[in-house]
C-alpha cells in the first residue's frame, strides 16, 4: 500500500509542479503603462545587471556589466544617435583637414563629479595613461591609431616611451589628435567608453578610483555593495546635451535572468536588459507593451578557419555553397524562438552604412544551387565539416539545426565541437586549434560600417581571428580608410560589403534583437544599438 | 582527549595540504586561460596581456605558483587578488560567506528541530498512520529536485498568495531568507528524520530502555535522556557532515534565489578560471568540514560515555 500511496503523492507533486510552471501570466501589463501619469523627475530606478568584471576604469570596462555603469557615470567627447549619427558631448568641435590630424575643442564650463574643471589635459593624460602596458588596461589597444603607440606599447621588447607622441595640448580648452595612418572615420571611435577623460584625483589611486569613480558624465557615483547593487544619482551641474531625466539609477545585481524577471513581475526591478529564455514564449503576454522587441546592432555568423588545411586554399564558391545551404528563416523562428532576425549581409542594423540585401543571394536557403556551388568549388576537403561554439552559451541548439540544414541540403556532414565554456573557446581560436568553422559574433564598437568589416576582415586587423586574409579585400579596405571624408568612406566599405560574396570570408547568420521589458513604475524605455537601456530618458512614475 | 584534540588538529595539516594542491592543479589544468578570457571576441594588445600574466605569476611553473600562494595565504592570511576586478580574494569571501553562513544558520535550524522532532514521533510511533505519513513526507522531499521545489515554494507562496517575496533582495533579511532555506533544509531534513526514527523504533526495543521503564522513570526522562542520547550518535554524524554541504553545496538554491554567497561565487570563479578565488573558497569550506568533523568526534564522548578517545 504505501507503494500506491507515495506514487499518488509524487502523482500530486507533478501536477503542482506543472501548474507551476504554467501560470507565469497571471498579471498582465494592461493599458495603463504608456506615457500617462504623473512624473517624478527626482525619483529613481533599477536596472539589472551582473556584477561588473572589472573595475570601474574607463578603459578598463570591456563587457557589459561594467560599461552601462561607466556610461552613466563618464561622458565623451561625442555620442551617436540611433541611425548612427555623430553629435557633440564633451567636445564642442571635432574638426579634421586630412583625417590624419584632429583638433578637438572642449566644451567650456564643464566639471568632474569632484568639482575640478575638464580640460585637454584631463582627456590627454588619461590617454596616455589608459594606453601605457604598465596599467594594465585591458582596452588599451583602442590607442593604437594614434601615433606613438607602438613606442609606448611595443609587441616585443621594453617600451621606449610612456606618452603618445600624436597628443599634443593646445590650451586649456583644445588638444590635437595625430593618427598614425590617416582614418575618414576616427570621429566616431571617439564615442567609446575609452577616451573618457579622468580627473587629476584618479592618478593618486587608480585602484581605489575604480571602486569609487569620479566622472563627469550625467551621473555621480553614490556606492558600490559588492554584488548587491551600485547607485548612481543625477548631477544637478551636468551641462550636456543628455541630462538625465531621473533621479538616478540602482545597478541591480541578478545572478540569472529567471530571477531578474520575477522580480520584473513582482516590482522589485524596473528596467532589464534581456529575457530569459525560459521566459520568451510568455513575455509579451505577461508585460503586454511594456515588452521590448526591436533591432540591435549585432551579428552572429560563422567563420571557417582559415589556417586549417580543410580552408586554406578552399574556393569561396564552396563557403558560399554552404551559407546559401542555411534554412536561417526556419531557424530564427523555431529554434531561436524569433529572438534573432535573418542576416542579409555583414553589417548589422542600427549603425551608418547598413544597406539591405549587401549578401544578395548568398544568404538566401537554396538547396540545389547550394549543392551545385559546392561542386564547382571542388567540394569541401574530407567532406565533413564541424561548427566549434562554446557550450555556456545556449549555442547548442541552432549549431545543431545549422549543421541538419547544411548536411540536408547538400550532403556534407556536419556536426558541432563543443568546448566546455567561452574561455576555452577563445583559448583555442586564439591558439589557432579550431578544427574547421567555429562560431562567431560582433557587438558593434562604434556604429559605423568600417567596424564590421574591416576589423574582423583585415589581414592584420585585432578582431580577425579565422586568418582570412586576401589582398584585393585588403586593397578596397585601404582604399575605404583613405577616402577624403566620412560619407566617401562609408561608400567604400558599402561597395566593399557587396562584393564580399566573392571571398566569403564568413557565413552571416542573423542579428541579434534587444527581448527585454519593464516595469508600470517607469516609462520612456528605449534601447540603444548596444541594446542597452537609454538611462538617462527613463522617466519614473509618481 | 587533550592528546586526541591535538592529534586530530595535526592531522588536519596534511589534509589541508593534499586538498588545496589538488583543486589547485585541477583548476589549472582546465582548458581556458583566466588573462585572455578577460579580453572576449576582440583580443588585445600583446603588452597588456603580458603585463597581466606577469603580475599574477602566471608565467611561472604551476608548483612554484601553489607555494607561493601556499607562503602568503598561511604567513599573511593572504589569498591573492582576483585576476579581472584586481580586488583581493579576502574581501570576496568576506561578502560571500556571511551570507552563507546566514542562510545555513536558518536551514540548519530548520533541519534539526523539524527533523528530530518528526523523526522522533515516527520512531515512538512505529507502524501507525502518524508514522507513515511522516515517511511519505520524507520521501516526497527527498525525491522532488531541489529547483522544482524551489519553483513550488516561489509560485505558491510568492506569486500566488503574495506572502513573501520570490528573490532574495537584501540579504540582511531574514523574512526573505526563509523560503530559501527551507528548500536548502528539505532534502537534509527528510535523511535526519529517517535516520532519527530508524535509530529511536530500534533503541526503544533495547534492554536498558525496558530497565528505565521498569525503574518506574517518568516518561519524559525515559524519552528525553535515555533513548534521545543513544539514538543521536548516528544522526550526529550526519549533521557535522551535512554543516559543509549546507556552507558548499548551495550553488543551485542560491541561483534559484539571487543569494550572493558561496554557492554562486564557486560557479562564477569556475566560469572565469578565477583560480586563486576557487581555491582560496574550497580553502576555508575543507577547514569547516574539518572542523565540523572534529566537533562531532568529540559530541560522541558527550552523548555516550562509553566512548574513548585513544
Amino acid at each position: 500500500m504505501r507503494g500506491a500511496k507515495s506514487a499518488k503523492w509524487v502523482a500530486i507533486a507533478a501536477v503542482v509542479a506543472l501548474g507551476a510552471t504554467a501560470c507565469g501570466g497571471g498579471e498582465s501589463g494592461g493599458k495603463d503603462s504608456g506615457n500617462k501619469g504623473a512624473v517624478d523627475p527626482n525619483a529613481k530606478f533599477s536596472v539589472e545587471v551582473g556584477e561588473p568584471e572589472n573595475p570601474l576604469q574607463p578603459a578598463n570596462t570591456m563587457e557589459s556589466n561594467g560599461s552601462i555603469v561607466t556610461r552613466a557615470l563618464f561622458s565623451q567627447l561625442v555620442n551617436y544617435d540611433a541611425k548612427g549619427n555623430i553629435e557633440m558631448v564633451n567636445a564642442e568641435s571635432v574638426e579634421t583637414k586630412d583625417n590624419k590630424t584632429y583638433t578637438v575643442k572642449l566644451k567650456a564650463g564643464w566639471k568632474f563629479h569632484d568639482g575640478t574643471p575638464v580640460t585637454a589635459e584631463s582627456y590627454v593624460k588619461a590617454w596616455n595613461w589608459a594606453a601605457n602596458p604598465k596599467n594594465k588596461q585591458k582596452n588599451s589597444f583602442w590607442f593604437s591609431d594614434i601615433k606613438g603607440y607602438a613606442e609606448v606599447s611595443p609587441t616585443k621588447g621594453a617600451p621606449k616611451a610612456t606618452e603618445l607622441s600624436g597628443l599634443k595640448v593646445v590650451d586649456e580648452t583644445s588638444f590635437t589628435i595625430e593618427l598614425s595612418t590617416p582614418i575618414p572615420y576616427y570621429v566616431y571611435k571617439l564615442g567609446y567608453e575609452v577616451f573618457s577623460p579622468l580627473p587629476e584625483s584618479f592618478y593618486a589611486d587608480p585602484a581605489k578610483a575604480g571602486q569609487k569613480p569620479v566622472g563627469n558624465g550625467p551621473y555621480k557615483f553614490v556606492n558600490w555593495q559588492h554584488k548587491k547593487q551600485i547607485e548612481v544619482a543625477r548631477y544637478d551641474a551636468y551641462t550636456g546635451p543628455d541630462k538625465a531625466k531621473n533621479g538616478g539609477v540602482l545597478f541591480k545585481n541578478y545572478t540569472n535572468l529567471e530571477t531578474a524577471y520575477e522580480d520584473l513581475k513582482s516590482g522589485n526591478v524596473d528596467v532589464l536588459r534581456q529575457i530569459a529564455p525560459k521566459d520568451l514564449p510568455v513575455y509579451k503576454q505577461d508585460l503586454g507593451d511594456r515588452a521590448v522587441d526591436g533591432s540591435n546592432s549585432a551579428i552572429q555568423t560563422i567563420a571557417p578557419a582559415f589556417y586549417t588545411d580543410q580552408f586554406k586554399d578552399i574556393d569561396p564558391k564552396v563557403v558560399k555553397g554552404l551559407s546559401m545551404a542555411i534554412d536561417r528563416e526556419t531557424i530564427t523562428k523555431t529554434v531561436l524562438q524569433g529572438t534573432r532576425e535573418p542576416a542579409t549581409g555583414w553589417v548589422a542594423q542600427g549603425v551608418l552604412g547598413y544597406q539591405e540585401n549587401a549578401a544578395g543571394d548568398a544568404v538566401k536557403f537554396d538547396p540545389a544551387k547550394a549543392k551545385a556551388l559546392i561542386k564547382e568549388g571542388g567540394g569541401v576537403p574530407g567532406n565533413k565539416i564541424t561548427i566549434q561554439f562554446n557550450a555556456d552559451g545556449g549555442h547548442k541548439e541552432w549549431v545543431e539545426a545549422v549543421c541538419g540544414s547544411i548536411t540536408k541540403a547538400t550532403g556534407v556532414a556536419c556536426t558541432g565541437d563543443s568546448k566546455p565554456d567561452f574561455q576555452a573557446d577563445l583559448q583555442a581560436r586564439a591558439a589557432e586549434q579550431v578544427k574547421s568553422l567555429y562560431r562567431s559574433g560582433w557587438n558593434l564598437d562604434f556604429p559605423m560600417n568600417a567596424n564590421f568589416i574591416r576589423d574582423l576582415f583585415g589581414t592584420s586587423s585585432d578582431g580577425n581571428q579565422s586568418g582570412f586574409s586576401n589582398k584585393e579585400v585588403d586593397a578596397l579596405i585601404k582604399a575605404a580608410d583613405g577616402a577624403k571624408s566620412l560619407e566617401e568612406s562609408t561608400k567604400l566599405y558599402q561597395e566593399l560589403e557587396k562584393k564580399l560574396p566573392e571571398y566569403m570570408p564568413s557565413i552571416p547568420l542573423w542579428y541579434y534583437k534587444v527581448n527585454a521589458g519593464y516595469s508600470e513604475n517607469v516609462s520612456d524605455v528605449k534601447y540603444n544599438q548596444k541594446g542597452d537601456p537609454v538611462l538617462t530618458d527613463v522617466q519614473v512614475k509618481k | 582527549m587533550g592528546r586526541y584534540v591535538a592529534r586530530r588538529l595535526l592531522q588536519m595539516i596534511p589534509v589541508f595540504i593534499g586538498t588545496t594542491l589538488l583543486i589547485f592543479l585541477m583548476v589549472y589544468a582546465l582548458p581556458g586561460d583566466p588573462v585572455r578570457g578577460l579580453f572576449g571576441d576582440k583580443g588585445g594588445s600583446e603588452a597588456t596581456i603580458a603585463a597581466l600574466r606577469r603580475e599574477y605569476g602566471f608565467d611561472q611553473p604551476i608548483l612554484v605558483q601553489y607555494f607561493n600562494y601556499m607562503k602568503d595565504m598561511v604567513l599573511h592570511a593572504d589569498f591573492g587578488t582576483q585576476v579581472a576586478s584586481g580586488r583581493p580574494v579576502t574581501e570576496i569571501l568576506g561578502e560571500a560567506f556571511p551570507v552563507t553562513v546566514r542562510l545555513a544558520a536558518i536551514a540548519f535550524t530548520i533541519e534539526v528541530i523539524l527533523g528530530i522532532g518528526l523523526g522522533v514521533i515516527a520512531g515512538m510511533k512505529a507502524g501507525k498512520l502518524a508514522d507513515t505519513l511522516i515517511l511519505l513526507f520524507s520521501l516526497l522531499l527527498i525525491s522532488v529536485p531541489v529547483f522544482v521545489l524551489g519553483f513550488i515554494f516561489k509560485t505558491v507562496f510568492a506569486f500566488q498568495l503574495g506572502w513573501l517575496e520570490p528573490n532574495v533582495n537584501d540579504s540582511m533579511n531574514m523574512g526573505e531568507l526563509l523560503m530559501p532555506a527551507i528548500v536548502l533544509a528539505a532534502v537534509s531534513l527528510a535523511y535526519v528524520g529517517r535516520l532519527t526514527r530508524t535509530s529511536v523504533a530500534e533503541n526503544l526495543r533495547a534492554d536498558y530502555i525496558r530497565t528505565a521503564v521498569a525503574k518506574g522513570l517518568p516518561k519524559r526522562r525515559v524519552v528525553g535522556v535515555h533513548l534521545m542520547r543513544n539514538s543521536l550518535i548516528p544522526v550526529v554524524t550526519f549533521l557535522g557532515t551535512d554543516i559543509g554541504a549546507l556552507m558548499g553545496g548551495a550553488v543551485i538554491t542560491e541561483g534559484l534565489f539571487n543569494i550572493q554567497g558561496v554557492g554562486g561565487t564557486i560557479f562564477d570563479s569556475i566560469q572565469r578560471r578565477e583560480g586563486t578565488t576557487l581555491v582560496g573558497l574550497v580553502t576555508v569550506l575543507v577547514l569547516i568540514y574539518l572542523a565540523a568533523s572534529l566537533i562531532v568526534d568529540l559530541l560522541y564522548a558527550v552523548l555516550d560515555p562509553r566512548i574513548r578517545y585513544a
